[in-house]
C-alpha cells in the first residue's frame, strides 16, 4: 500500500509548497471495483481545513465513487481513510455525518414527500421534552433558507419545488449540519448564476471559519472561482494534485482528458457555425400565437429542417414552458400549430412523437431513465414504444443501435449490458439523449442537454447536434450557457417573463448583445 | 468560457396559494371522512337505530382488535412495506394466551409473554427483510405460515378461557350514559357502554400518533417511504427503523390477539384468517399510500370504522351475507387506490 507522502511524490506534478496544516481527511491507496469496472485504483486524496478542494475529472472518472468511499456508502477494497488523524471505516452515511462529514450527493438525496423544513432537519430535529418541536423546526429552517436567500415556505412539500430549489435545500441541509468537512458533489448543476453566487458566498464564509470543502463541478469557471486546490482523476486513477493558481485551465483540461487540448479545440472548431439561411422548402413546424394561460404568453415560431433555434433567457423566463407546448406536454389554449403545412393538435407527447417531434429533458429522474434496465434497453425504449410493444425491435438491431450511440456519445463504460443505475451521473444523461436521438426525429427539442456533462463530452454532443442539423434535423436548443447557444444556433429566440421578446439571426451576435437585449427590455415598463 | 444568465426569482407562489397547497395533502383523509358520513347517513335512513349511541359505539366495541392491527400495519405500509402475517400472529397470540392460562399461569405473566413472542417474531421478519434483502411480501408470507402452523401445533381446536381477569375484561362494560328506548312493552332504560378493549385501542392510537409525528423514529418511517436510498444518504437510521416497524406490527398483532381473546374468552388457532387483508384495506381506505411515505394513522382508524359500518350493514340487514361485505370492501379499496393515483398525478 502506498503511503500518503509517497503517492504525492510519485505523481508527475506534485506541488512544491506543501501546506503546514495537517489534513482533516486523508485517503490513500483507495481501490474499489464493481463487477467489470475498476472504479478507483490506488487513489490518494487529502483535504485541509479551511480550503475548497475541487475534485476534477471526466464523466465516470470516479469522483462520486471517491466521495462515497469516504462517507461509507461503498466499502473500499483496499486503502486507508483517516479523518482528523484517526483511522476510520464508516459503515454508512449516518456514521460519516456523526464524525463531522456533511455531504450533498450528486443524485439529490432528499425525500420529496416531506416538507422543506423536515428535509433540512431530518435526523436532527429540535426536541422539547423528547418530542419534536415543530415550531422551532420551522423557525430554524426559515433562517437557514434565508441565509441562502431562498424565499420559500418551510412548511411546503419539497415535491412542489423545482429541481433548482431542491438542490438548494440539500445544500442548506448540509451547511446546517455544521460539520468540519462539507462535501458537495455537483451542487451547482441545476443552479443559475445568482444562486451560484449565493452559494459561493456561503462556501467562502464557512471555509474561512476553518471548514474543509470538497467541491465537484464540470463548470471550469466555477472551479477556478472558488477552489484553492485541485485533484484530478482520470479513469479511476489519481493524476495529480495542484494549487489552483499553479495550473492553467489548458493544462487542467489536458490532464482530465489525457490528451492535448488540440484535440478538443478541433472538436469545438467543428461546431462553429455560419448562420446560413435554411428557409428553402418551407418550415417543418410553424406555431402561430401559441400560448397557454398562466404558463406562457402567445408566441410565433418557425422552425425549418436543418435549423437550430436556440432559446435564451433567465431562469423562469419560460424557455421550458415554450418547449412543452411544442411536444404536447402542455396543451395550448390559444393559437395553432402546423407541421409541414398541415394543422395538428399536439395533445400529448405521444402524438408529438408520432409527428416526429422528440424532447430530451434535463431531469433524468423524472424523465424515466430506468435504473434497473441495461443501457441498451434504455436506449431503445422510446423507439420501441413508438413502434408499439407488439413489434419488438430485433435483438440484433438493438445491439447495433446501442453500439452506435454508445460510440457517438462516448458513453462509458461501453458495455451496452451495464445497468443504468451503475453509470456515473453524466453518462446517464448521455443515455437519455441517445434514447431520443435514436427515434430519428424531424424536430429534436433539447432542454439543457449538456448539464452535468464534462467538457470533452460537451463538445462531442455539440458536434453531434451540429451534424444532425446538417443532415436536415430541426433542433430547438435550450441552455443557460449562452456560449453554447451562440455556437450552435442559426436563430435565437430570447425569452423574458414568459414572453418571447425577440428573435435574432445569429450573425455576429455576442453574449453581450443577448444580455443587453434582455436587460433593455427588462428596463421598460411591461 | 461559460456565462450563465442572471435569473430573477421571486417567491415561488403567492401566499394564499401556499396555504391551500398545505391542505392538499389531507385530501385523501377528507375523502374518507366524507365517505364515512355518507355511509352512516345511508345506514341511518335505511335501518332503525343504526345511528343510536350504542350502535355507534359497537362499531368500536366489536372491532377493537382490528384497530390495533391496522395501526401496526400503518407503520409498515408507511415505509413502503407490507405485513401479511398479522392475522396469523394474532391467532397465535390467542392460542398461546389460552394455553398458558389453562396451565394455570397468571394473566400478569401471560400477557407480557404473548407480547414478547409476537414482537420477537416481527423483529426476526424485519431482520430477514433488511439483512437478506427479502421482499416484505415473501418474508411476511413465510411468517404467516409459521405463526399459523405454530398455533395449530399448540392446539387444533378452540380453547375456552376461564381465567377471571379475561372473563372480567370480556364482560365488563364501561357505562357512559343512560338512554331510553321505546319498546312494545314500554319505555326501557339502558346503559350505553364501551369496553376496556376499546380504551386500550385508543391508547395505542394516541401512542402511535405521537410516535409517528413527534419522534425522529416516526419521521424516519416517513422518510424511508419517500425514498429509502435518499433516507440512507441523509444519514438516517434506515436499517434500524425498517426492522422496528415489523417488530411494532408484531407487537400490535400480539396485542390484537389478547384483545380478541378478551372479546371471545377463548383461544382459536384458525381465527383471523384474512384479517391481514382487512387491516391493509383499512389503511388504504384511510388514505395511506401503498407505496409508502404518505398517510396518517388517524386515517387508518377511519378506515377501520368504515369497515365496521359495512359489517354493521350486514348485522342490521338479514338479507346481506359475508360475500356482500367483501365485495363492498373490495370496491372501496379500488376506489381509494384510484383516488390516490389521481391526486398524485394532479400534484405532478
Ligand atoms: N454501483 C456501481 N456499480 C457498478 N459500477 C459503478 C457503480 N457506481 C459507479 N460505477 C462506475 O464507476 C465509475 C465511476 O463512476 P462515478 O460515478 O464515480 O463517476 P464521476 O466521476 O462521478 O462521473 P460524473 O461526472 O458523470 O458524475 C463509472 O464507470 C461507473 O459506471
Ligand atoms: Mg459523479
Amino acid at each position: 500500500m502506498l503511503s500518503n507522502t509517497q503517492s504525492y511524490a510519485d505523481s508527475p506534478d506534485g506541488t512544491g509548497d506543501r501546506p503546514v496544516a495537517t489534513p482533516i481527511v486523508e485517503m490513500s491507496g483507495i481501490s474499489i471495483s464493481f463487477p467489470g469496472v475498476k472504479a478507483l485504483q490506488n487513489v490518494a486524496f487529502r483535504l485541509f481545513p479551511g480550503e475548497v478542494h475541487s475534485l476534477m475529472g471526466e464523466n465516470g472518472a470516479g469522483k462520486s465513487t471517491l466521495i462515497k468511499a469516504l462517507t461509507g456508502v461503498y466499502t473500499i477494497d483496499s486503502g486507508s481513510i483517516r479523518v482528523a488523524g484517526n483511522d476510520v471505516l464508516f459503515s454508512g452515511p449516518g456514521e460519516a455525518q456523526n464524525a463531522g462529514i456533511a455531504t450533498v450527493y450528486q443524485e439529490v438525496n432528499l425525500v420529496t414527500n416531506l416538507t422543506v423544513a423536515e428535509n433540512i432537519m431530518l435526523g436532527r430535529e429540535p426536541r422539547r421534552f423528547g418530542m419534536i418541536d415543530w415550531r422551532a423546526m420551522r423557525k430554524h429552517s426559515r433562517k437557514v433558507l434565508a441565509d441562502l436567500n431562498l424565499d420559500i415556505d418551510p412548511g411546503s412539500l419539497l415535491e412542489s419545488h423545482s429541481i433548482a430549489v431542491q438542490q438548494l435545500v440539500a445544500i442548506a441541509r448540509a451547511v446546517d449540519i455544521n460539520a468540519q468537512v462539507l462535501v458537495l458533489d455537483e451542487p451547482t448543476s441545476s443552479l443559475d448564476a445568482r444562486e451560484v453566487g449565493e452559494l459561493f458566498t456561503i462556501i467562502r464564509k464557512i471555509r474561512d471559519s476553518g471548514v474543509a470543502i470538497l467541491f465537484v463541478s464540470h463548470f471550469l469557471d466555477q472551479v477556478y472561482e472558488i477552489s484553492d486546490r485541485l485533484t484530478v482523476l482520470r479513469n479511476g486513477e489519481l493524476v495529480s494534485e495542484h494549487l489552483v493558481h499553479d495550473l492553467p485551465r489548458i493544462d487542467l483540461i489536458s490532464k482530465m482528458i489525457g490528451k492535448d487540448l488540440a484535440a478538443l479545440d478541433e472538436l469545438e472548431e467543428g461546431t462553429k457555425r455560419e448562420a446560413t439561411e435554411r428557409v428553402s422548402g418551407g418550415a417543418f413546424l410553424h406555431a402561430e400565437g401559441v400560448g397557454k394561460t398562466g404558463s406562457i404568453k402567445p408566441y410565433d415560431l418557425e422552425i425549418h429542417p436543418g435549423e437550430v433555434v436556440g432559446l435564451a433567457g433567465l431562469l423562469g423566463s419560460g424557455r421550458t414552458e415554450l418547449a412543452r407546448l411544442l411536444y404536447g406536454a402542455d396543451k395550448n389554449d390559444s393559437g395553432a400549430i402546423t407541421i409541414k403545412g398541415e394543422p395538428v393538435k399536439l395533445r400529448s407527447p405521444r402524438i408529438a412523437l408520432d409527428n416526429k417531434i422528440a424532447f430530451a429533458s434535463e431531469d433524468r429522474k423524472a424523465e424515466g431513465l430506468i435504473g434497473d434496465l441495461t443501457v441498451r434497453a434504455n436506449i431503445v425504449l422510446a423507439m420501441q414504444s413508438e413502434r408499439g410493444w407488439l413489434r419488438q425491435i430485433p435483438r440484433k438491431q438493438q445491439d447495433e443501435l446501442a453500439e452506435k450511440y454508445i460510440k457517438a456519445l462516448d458513453i462509458r463504460p461501453t458495455n451496452p449490458e451495464a445497468l443504468v443505475r451503475n453509470l456515473s451521473g453524466g453518462n446517464q444523461q448521455k443515455v437519455l439523449l441517445a434514447r431520443w436521438l435514436i427515434t430519428e426525429p424531424k424536430l429534436l427539442i433539447l432542454d439543457e442537454p449538456t448539464r452535468g456533462i464534462d467538457i470533452g463530452a460537451k463538445a462531442q454532443i455539440q458536434k453531434l447536434v451540429a451534424s444532425l442539423s446538417d443532415e436536415g434535423m430541426a433542433v430547438v436548443y435550450i441552455s443557460a450557457e449562452l456560449e453554447e447557444v451562440l455556437r450552435l444556433s442559426h436563430r435565437i429566440g430570447i425569452m423574458r417573463d414568459r414572453v418571447k421578446i425577440a428573435e435574432i439571426v445569429n450573425q455576429g451576435v455576442t453574449v453581450n448583445d443577448i444580455m443587453e437585449t434582455i436587460a433593455a427590455e427588462a428596463g421598460q415598463p411591461a | 468560457m461559460t456565462t450563465t444568465l442572471q435569473p430573477a426569482i421571486g417567491p415561488e407562489a403567492p401566499s394564499k396559494k401556499r396555504s391551500l397547497k398545505r391542505f392538499e395533502r389531507y385530501s385523501p383523509i377528507a375523502a374518507t371522512v366524507v365517505l364515512l358520513i355518507v355511509m352512516l347517513a345511508f345506514g341511518g335512513i335505511r335501518y332503525d337505530n343504526f345511528l343510536s349511541g350504542q350502535a355507534l359505539l359497537d362499531l368500536f366495541n366489536k372491532n377493537s382488535y382490528l384497530f390495533v392491527l391496522a395501526i401496526g400495519m400503518t407503520f409498515v405500509i408507511l415505509t413502503g412495506g407490507i405485513d401479511l402475517s398479522v392475522g396469523a400472529v394474532m391467532a397465535m397470540g390467542t392460542v398461546i394466551a389460552a394455553q398458558l392460562l389453562s396451565k394455570g399461569w397468571s394473566p400478569a405473566l401471560v400477557i407480557p409473554v404473548v407480547l414478547v413472542i409476537s414482537t420477537v417474531l416481527g423483529l426476526l421478519v424485519g431482520l430477514m427483510i433488511d439483512k437478506f434483502k427479502i421482499q416484505p411480501f415473501i418474508a411476511t408470507l413465510a411468517a404467516m405460515f409459521l405463526a399459523r402452523g405454530l398455533s395449530l401445533m399448540i392446539t387444533d381446536r378452540q380453547i375456552a378461557i376461564t381465567d377471571t381477569f379475561f372473563q372480567k375484561m370480556n364482560l365488563t362494560h364501561i357505562n357512559l350514559w343512560e338512554t331510553t328506548t321505546n319498546t312494545r312493552r314500554g319505555v326501557r332504560v339502558s346503559d350505553v357502554y364501551t369496553t376496556w378493549s376499546v380504551v386500550i385501542a385508543l391508547l395505542i392510537l394516541v401512542i402511535a400518533f405521537v410516535v409517528l409525528h413527534y419522534t425522529r423514529f416516526g419521521r424516519t418511517v416517513y422518510a424511508i417511504g419517500g425514498g429509502e436510498s435518499s433516507a440512507n444518504l441523509m444519514g438516517l437510521a434506515v436499517a434500524r427503523t425498517k426492522i422496528s416497524v415489523y417488530a411494532i406490527s408484531g407487537l400490535c398483532s400480539g396485542l390484537a390477539g389478547i384483545l380478541y381473546s378478551f372479546y371471545t374468552a377463548s383461544g382459536d388457532p384458525i381465527v383471523g384468517v384474512g384479517y391481514e387483508l382487512n387491516a391493509i384495506a383499512a389503511v388504504v381506505i384511510g388514505g395511506t399510500l401503498l407505496a409508502g411515505g404518505a398517510g396518517y394513522v388517524l386515517g387508518s382508524v377511519l378506515g377501520v370504522i368504515t369497515l365496521s359500518v359495512i359489517y354493521a350493514y350486514k348485522d342490521f340487514d338479514g338479507g346481506l351475507n359475508t360475500g356482500w361485505t367483501r365485495v363492498m370492501i373490495g370496491a372501496l379499496v379500488l376506489l381509494f387506490i384510484v383516488l390516490q393515483r389521481v391526486l398524485v398525478a394532479r400534484r405532478k
